[in-house]
């Protein structure tokens, strides 16, 4: 049993720092966002071992608590980026993002012009 | 009973198991993946199979029905939620631009010649270019740097 616990442990703990990798990398906010919710599902998925493995069934009212908040924050931070679609004007430097590599390189090429 | 009772738990910790290991590979997808899109298909793994099976190994080894009860609440809201964000995710990652077209087999969202060329700026760097100069031009013009046509 021991030995079921440490490799449901160590797959879920790996899981979740490749995720912390990608929320940590990831070159738009959108990759974050996908990032969040597949580490909050992780998480929940670790609780949920961990009730099981243990017969412990006090944290099973958290897995509900987390499975909400993902839901939340994953769809508002969707929501928000696409309401910057519609309102962003100028560069969009507020997005804090940087220029995209071919935007660069045609600002470049036309100041030269 | 004993041997019922040893047959569940190979039952709960097989599928488990399985769960986890859904997990991991949600991990690697998403280190490993290219673009918005194919990272999403990586995250939906655990976020439907994987809880999935997760909540029935835990409901078999939890003993009373609340824990039960509770688990399959998870599971439908997971299942219920999980289409809403990935399809609001996925609609934003299109029009911004965050999917690799020149990787795209069928894109069915393209809807012709003016689709999107316009910069907004948040890109990200190895986004495959669509006409740059005439795209600079078109969104100056929408800010009103450049007279219209």
């Amino acid at each position: 049993m021991t030995a079921v616990f440490y490799a449901a442990y160590l797959m879920l703990g790996a899981g979740a720092l490749l995720t912390l990798v990608r929320l940590a990398r990831g070159p738009s906010l959108l990759d974050r966002v996908v990032a969040t919710d597949v580490l909050l599902v992780i998480i929940s998925a670790g609780l949920a071992v961990y009730a099981a493995l243990q017969r412990d069934p006090t944290v099973v009212p958290v897995l509900v608590v987390v499975s909400l908040l993902a839901f939340v924050g994953s769809v508002s931070v969707a929501r928000y980026i696409g309401g910057m679609l519609i309102s962003s004007s100028g560069d969009g430097q507020d997005v804090g993002l940087p220029l995209a590599a071919e935007e660069q390189s045609a600002r470049a090429a036309e100041g030269e012009r | 009973m004993s041997e019922i009772e040893g047959i569940r738990d190979v039952v709960a910790v097989v599928l488990l198991l399985a769960g986890a290991f859904l997990c991991l590979t949600a991990g690697l997808g998403l280190v490993r993946f290219h673009d918005v899109l194919t990272r999403m298909h990586a995250g939906t793994k655990p976020q439907v199979l994987g809880i999935l099976l997760i909540m029935i190994g835990g409901a078999i080894r939890l003993e009373g029905w609340s824990a039960t009860w509770m688990l399959l609440l998870v599971a439908v809201f997971q299942m219920l939620t999980a289409p809403v964000s990935a399809h609001m995710i996925s609609r934003v990652a299109y029009r911004r631009r965050h999917v690799r077209r020149d990787l795209l087999l069928v894109d069915e969202l393209r809807t012709g010649e003016a689709a999107d060329r316009l910069y907004r700026g948040d890109e990200p760097a190895d986004a495959p270019p669509e006409e740059p100069a005439r795209a600079l031009v078109e969104s100056r013009r929408e800010d009103g740097d450049l007279p219209p046509v």
